[in-house]
């Protein structure tokens, strides 16, 4: 067994200059690229408020849309906003969460649960336009729903659908494998493992990819662009049936318009709608924190 | 091989017992010159020692000692180091008697023999070679080789009882030789039980080697 | 006086041969046989285990003795754990196990098609490697297991006397209420013991219980092993051998051959096992010499 020849102290010969001006460069490049994409979003906020905060007052939130500029609300989106996702959250959640537990805890590995789970990927990333086609010919069309609230509602949880499930399932996985076998190692059935520890585990994780899917779904113009909703709806929506109108689609409007008070109100329109998903995604972040937290000591 | 630190501590403690079991061996061989030429300064020598016997006894279990302690060790390695815990016990008393022998010579000065030497340096040849084999088996791991020790502790048995009865039988002639003829009677005594240990010695290599524990002490003393 | 043949100093740095005696001599000085378990709890029969086609476990039969504390120890990837996770079904979690013989717990076969797992695990409890108390009270980890199984009795009672038996009680008397996981790692394993007892189950299975906890910690799970070796069975993998001599009365050694199938090597009294191991094979692992 012969040695190496041990490495001698001559042989190290760092260069210590080129080294740090190649790190110094490195961090440089990095911090350009931040200030670039912060920079062109406080550009675009600044410009947004700046337009758009002057128009906000109680008359703004509690009026519908009109003709003239200083008479138009958005009491109707806000209302239809309200109403839509309320719906949209009852029909998905309950499926979403149902279906990602199946998948996650009960089907045995198969080639038919890696294709249901590589398709509900897939449908994610799908262009919610689609969606908007979809609930056109299903919900309004052949359900015979017109282009009501809940044709808009079952539209936009099919979109959040699959987001919902991928998060729920991620959030199951978050859950120790070590939590199930001490359940199960104690005589607890299957159900009974998940409903007492895995769900309460998992349930911050699982609220704050709702709030996530449904803060996507707030934004969304596209698909209800698509199955009709109004762009002028001088009314509150009262029942399912009735036809509605949401945030995007009365900002859409009002940009679309000549009048450059028009574009001012939809910059007006823009802070709200900013400020609810600002709300929303702190609070999700605020979930995840406590859920980090929790797994934290778990580890310590 | 895995353990190497571990295997050469115990291979050092087998030397050791080994440099002990000579060191035993040449005290009851200069026990016997100190007898036979009736050399005090030789068996004072003897006495003096024992003290190095004695040292090396305590240093091989303290050797011991820190590899039960380091080691952990299992199996034939524990059964080993036990061994050879008792085993220089065993060595240890050897010496004892070997100086037993070189203080009988100092209190014998020149009192003249009862009788000419001729059964108690055979008893001495036949321990010291039972010692030997004993050693000789624990190095092989021989458990034959052991249980021949154990045979061979009646040759030493049956030259005592010769010793002893022609002690006697020169005591009843002649009461005035009672005191010398005690003191070769505790010369071969303690030869005897030289022999005796030396097998207790070939036991625990039985140990070593098989995990049993055998009775092979025959002796009738 | 000079000595025939060589003398002891030429034995001198002899080179100790390899302590293999050989079988000859082996045969005529093995100790008694006394493999014979009386009353077992457990008894597992020519079991054989596979991973989809992977065989695991091949040809294993042993039989686990009553309130004893038995011990399974071997290499990495030799079974053991698989063989453990045998005892209570919890293999079955896994997709594509498939089992072949027998484990009979009281006489009953649990790999009968009759039989539920869910009650088998009822009655051979666990502890895991890691602590995993649930994240919830000290009162509701040792509670839930009593309450899935219908348990009709006093409930704080039960949660002192699991706690007690589990030499936990007096520690965290005070504050019940307090979360299992802001326990120390060796509470949280004791706070495990005493939900795994709380069921009141016959076999209690240890999965290296004690290989994430500190010397001091491991001292006292093992101390608790041997007072709860009085009214439960234990069956405990370790990778401590130490730890196995110490706590375990008997110790099964196994050890996957060339063809990564693990099988039971050799079985016997702890005391007998690790002084004069049978095969060669155990004396070479528990003497380190392995491989």
């Amino acid at each position: 067994m012969s040695m190496q020849t041990p490495a001698t102290q001559s042989m190290f010969q760092p260069n210590q200059m080129m080294r740090r001006v190649m790190g110094g460069a490195f961090v440089g490049v990095g911090v350009i690229s931040i200030l670039i994409s912060l920079g062109m979003l406080v550009y675009l906020v600044l410009d947004v408020a700046m337009r758009g905060l002057p128009w906000i007052d109680w008359q703004f939130l509690t009026s519908f849309d009109s003709r003239f500029a200083e008479r138009a609300g958005i009491l109707a989106a806000i209302a239809g906003t309200a109403f839509m996702m309320t719906m949209t959250i009852a029909v998905s959640l309950p499926i979403g969460v149902m279906a990602a537990i199946y998948l996650q805890e009960y089907a045995k590995e198969s080639w038919l649960k890696s294709f249901i789970q590589i398709n509900i990927s897939n449908l994610a990333g799908v262009p919610s336009i689609i969606y908007g086609l979809l609930g056109l010919t299903i919900f309004v069309r052949y359900m015979m729903m017109g282009r009501s609230v809940l044709a808009g509602a079952l539209t936009m949880a099919l979109l959040v659908l699959p987001v919902i499930v991928v998060a729920t399932q991620e959030a199951l996985r978050a859950v120790p494998s070590s939590i199930r076998d001490a359940s199960l190692a104690l005589g607890a059935t299957r159900s009974q493992t998940i409903w007492h520890h895995v769900l309460p585990q998992a349930f911050p994780g699982i609220l704050t990819g709702n709030i996530l899917a449904a803060s996507r779904a707030i934004g969304e113009t596209a698909p209800l662009v698509t199955i009709g909703a109004l762009t002028y709806v001088p009314f509150t929506p009262e029942s399912p049936l009735d036809r509605f109108t949401v945030l995007p689609i009365q900002i859409f409007n009002w940009t679309s318009k000549p009048q450059a008070e028009f574009h001012d109100l939809a910059a007006a329109g823009i802070v709200v709608l900013l400020l609810v998903l600002l709300t929303m995604n702190s609070i999700a972040i605020l979930l995840r924190q406590r859920v980090g937290g929790t797994s934290r000591r778990r580890i310590g | 091989m895995p353990r190497e630190q571990f295997q050469k501590g115990l291979q050092d403690l087998q030397d050791g017992v080994l440099e002990m079991g000579s060191m035993v061996d040449r005290q009851i061989e200069r026990a016997l010159q100190s007898l036979v030429g009736r050399d005090i300064p030789l068996a004072e020598a003897i006495v003096r020692d024992d003290d190095e016997v004695n040292r090396t006894r305590f240093h091989l279990d303290n050797v011991c000692l820190s590899l039960l302690t380091q080691q952990a060790p299992m199996a034939s390695d524990l059964r080993l180091i036990i061994s050879v815990l008792s085993m220089v016990s065993e060595l240890e008393r050897m010496g004892d008697h070997a100086e037993g022998i070189g203080r009988i010579v100092i209190l014998m000065q020149d009192e003249p023999l009862v009788k000419p030497l001729v059964d108690i340096p055979k008893m001495a040849t036949e321990a010291r070679r039972m010692l030997k084999d004993a050693l000789d088996a624990f190095v092989q791991r021989d458990v034959n080789s052991a249980y021949a020790v154990g045979q061979a502790d009646t040759v030493v048995d049956d030259l005592y009882d010769t010793v002893y009865h022609d002690l006697l039988e020169i005591m009843v002639r002649d009461p005035s030789t009672v005191e010398s003829c005690t003191h070769l009677l505790w010369v071969a005594h303690n030869l005897e039980r030289i022999a005796d240990r030396a097998t207790n010695i070939a036991e625990r290599v039985v140990f070593t080697v098989t995990g049993m524990m055998p009775q092979m002490d025959v002796s009738r003393y | 006086m000079t000595m025939t043949g060589q003398s002891i100093r030429d034995m001198l740095g002899r080179r100790m041969i390899e302590l293999r005696p050989s079988v000859e001599v082996r045969a005529g000085s093995a100790l008694p046989e006394n493999d014979v378990v009386e009353d077992p709890v457990i008894r597992i029969s020519d079991l054989n285990l596979w991973y989809g086609k992977k065989q695991a476990l091949g040809g294993v039969s042993l039989s686990i003795p009553r309130k004893k504390v038995t011990a399974l120890i071997g290499p990495s990837g030799c079974g053991k754990s698989t063989l453990l996770r045998c005892m209570n079904r919890m293999n079955d979690l896994i997709p594509n196990v498939r089992v072949q013989g027998s484990v009979e717990i009281e006489g009953a076969n649990i790999y009968a098609s009759t039989i539920d797992p869910v009650e088998v695990r009822r009655v051979v409890g666990m502890v895991f490697q890691k602590p995993n108390p649930f994240p919830k009270s000290i009162y509701e980890n040792v509670a839930f297991g009593a309450r899935i199984n219908g348990y009709k009795g006093d409930m704080d009672e039960l949660v002192e006397q699991a706690l007690r038996q589990a030499a936990l009680w007096d520690e965290v008397k005070d504050d019940l209420k307090k979360s299992g996981l802001a326990l120390s790692g060796g509470q949280q394993q004791r706070l495990c013991i005493a939900r795994a007892i709380a069921v009141n189950p016959d076999v209690v299975l240890m999965d290296e219980p004690c290989s994430a906890l500190d010397p001091i910690a491991t001292q006292r799970i093992e101390d608790l092993m041997r007072e709860l070796a009085e009214r439960y069975t234990i069956v405990i993998v370790t990778h401590n051998l130490q730890q196995a001599a110490r706590v375990s009365d008997r110790t099964a050694f196994m050890l996957a051959a060339d063809d990564l199938v693990g099988r039971l090597v050799e079985y016997g009294a702890t005391d007998q096992l690790f002084t004069n191991p049978k095969d060669e094979r155990t004396e070479a692992y528990i003497t380190g010499r392995f491989g």
